[in-house]
């Protein structure tokens, strides 16, 4: 047999779609499989789909880059667990568009903070996280608390989530979506957000 | 995963396996046509390239690989719904209720897997559970007494009261002082347990509507007066007058609900103790917009055994003297 090899080491091109060909397999094999398994794509029994106001809040939350420093996944170890409560599973993530799991821990992870500190603790903490917790890194997000929505795109957005990825909203939730978050400051909304996490499996 | 996607994964895995594994031996052979260690016929410099094979460590060593995933791909679950020789399993996953969860981990336990995430839960039981058992069967007043208990008690609450009730448990602006014998809803241990198991949720309600500006000053005026400090005599004799409302909580006299044995956490207003601040500035605001304080439940979060031991914590606060 000639040397064959050759030919891909001498042709840049080729290699990288035999590279390309090659990765393509994990993606296959790891990820494909989960877009049609009942595990991955049924929710848990009590989910529910964001409400107006929370979806807004999960805007803000995107939009300040809390991602960046707060993970939404506990994952099944006994010293996750024993902090931040059961591990998260699946069902609970279904009518996440985009996923905010996060990989970085830089501030405790969230993905059960729902129910965990009253609002008014959220808004103090929020203002100045210091006020509640004087050895925290995390910056102050004042400006929330002036923000306020107009609510002219959460309709849309409701709407999105429910044509594309099939969330259950109603056409009423639709109707009703800009009345029920307009003159809501952002403060609120984030709060409303953060008091929903990881409530759902009960 | 149904059989398609089982499959799907089965074949795809090791399809890749196979092939990665005929390259590395494909490319064991000497194809160039110079016998092995010989001269390429390049040189640059007086430095020639021999037509050196593959180092054989780094073969070998590659070929453990294969090795290692042929053994793991049989001891693991990988390949699609093959569960493993060795029964191992991280967690239960694809479950919709902490019920379910409950019965499904039971159910592996009793059928021979080793969940990784039980198995750990189960060993941190068998060293800890008999201590918090232990503590559990004892009333809190003994365990206030208990270095031990309280030691473990003051981790739990700095790993999960603090945030609000600050390390040093003297609280802050909205959030109750746990130091000072001063209770909203008992500072019994029983009182003590039932905020910590089921959460708390004051209702004030704001009165600007109902009262107008020159009621809420009157109020405030009054409000202060209660714990003894100077005030305008007459906007205070007004604000006395309007005092009903607020008796049906904090009581005839201000004393709040827990003097008057009621349940709806209502502050005593005479003992110059300001949850939201004491100045005629914070007052007149709770008094026009009202107050929600919320204690969250830990029921669910902690469960009763670790609740009982914060319990006793919080109850020596106020209490060892």
């Amino acid at each position: 047999m000639a040397n064959k090899h050759e030919i891909v080491e001498k042709n840049i091109g080729l290699l990288a779609i035999f590279a390309i060909i090659a990765i393509s397999f994990g993606t296959l094999v790891e990820i494909t499989p989960l877009m049609f398994m009942k595990d991955t794509t049924e929710p848990v029994k009590g989910l529910k789909p964001y409400t107006a106001l929370q979806m807004e809040g999960r805007d803000i939350y995107i939009r300040e880059g809390c991602v960046g420093c707060h993970s939404q996944m506990i994952r099944p170890f006994r010293s996750e667990t024993e902090r931040y409560g059961h591990y998260s599973v699946a069902g609970e993530s279904v009518w996440e568009h985009p996923f905010l799991w996060g990989s970085k821990r830089t501030g405790p992870d969230l993905a059960r903070v729902g129910g965990r500190y009253s609002d008014e603790w959220h808004r103090v903490h929020l203002i100045n996280p210091r006020l509640v917790v004087p050895e925290s890194n995390m910056p102050g997000f004042p400006w929330l608390e002036e923000n306020v929505l107009d609510g002219e795109l959460t309709a849309k957005k409701l709407s999105i989530f429910k044509e594309y990825y099939g969330v259950p909203y109603t056409d009423e939730d639709i109707a009703n979506a800009k009345a029920s978050v307009a003159g809501k400051t952002e403060m609120e909304a984030l709060i409303a957000y953060l008091q929903s996490l990881g409530t759902a499996l009960k | 995963m149904s059989t398609f996607w089982s499959l799907w994964v089965a074949i795809l895995s090791i399809l890749t396996l196979v092939l990665v594994f005929s390259l590395l031996y494909w490319n064991m052979k000497n194809y160039a046509g110079v016998e092995e260690g010989k001269s390429m016929g390049h040189e640059f410099d007086g430095i020639e390239e021999l037509n050196n094979p593959l180092p054989a460590w780094w073969t070998k060593m590659f070929w453990a690989t294969a090795v290692w995933a042929a053994y793991y791909l049989l001891a693991y679950p990988g390949l699609g719904n093959y569960e493993g020789f060795l029964g191992w399993k991280s967690s239960i996953q694809g479950i919709q209720t902490i019920a379910e969860g409950k019965e499904k981990s039971a159910k592996a336990l009793e059928e021979g897997y080793r969940v990784q995430y039980d198995t750990e839960l189960r060993d941190a039981e068998a060293v800890f559970g008999p201590i918090f058992e232990q503590y559990a069967s004892q009333d809190v007043k003994t365990l206030a007494k208990d270095e031990d208990a309280l030691e473990i008690g003051k981790r739990l609450y700095l790993q999960n009261c603090s945030q609000c009730h600050a390390s040093d448990a003297r609280g802050g602006t909205g959030f109750p002082n746990l130091t000072d014998n001063d209770w909203l809803y008992g500072g019994s241990p029983e009182k003590i347990k039932e905020t910590l198991m089921h959460g708390r949720n004051a209702v004030m309600p704001g009165w600007s509507s109902s009262m107008g500006e020159q009621g809420i000053k009157q109020l405030t005026a009054y409000v202060i007066s209660l714990s003894g400090r100077e005030v305008d005599a007459t906007l205070a004799k007004a604000g006395e007058a309007k005092f009903g409302v607020c008796a049906a909580c904090h009581g005839a006299d201000g004393k709040g609900s827990i003097a008057h044995g009621l349940p709806m956490g209502a502050p005593n207003l005479t003992d110059d103790i300001w949850l939201y601040g004491g100045s005629e500035r914070a007052i007149s605001e709770t008094l026009r917009h009202g107050r929600n304080g919320v204690m969250p439940a830990w029921k669910d979060i902690l469960g009763e055994d670790k609740i009982h031991l914060v319990t006793a914590y919080i109850y020596s606060l106020s209490n060892n003297k």
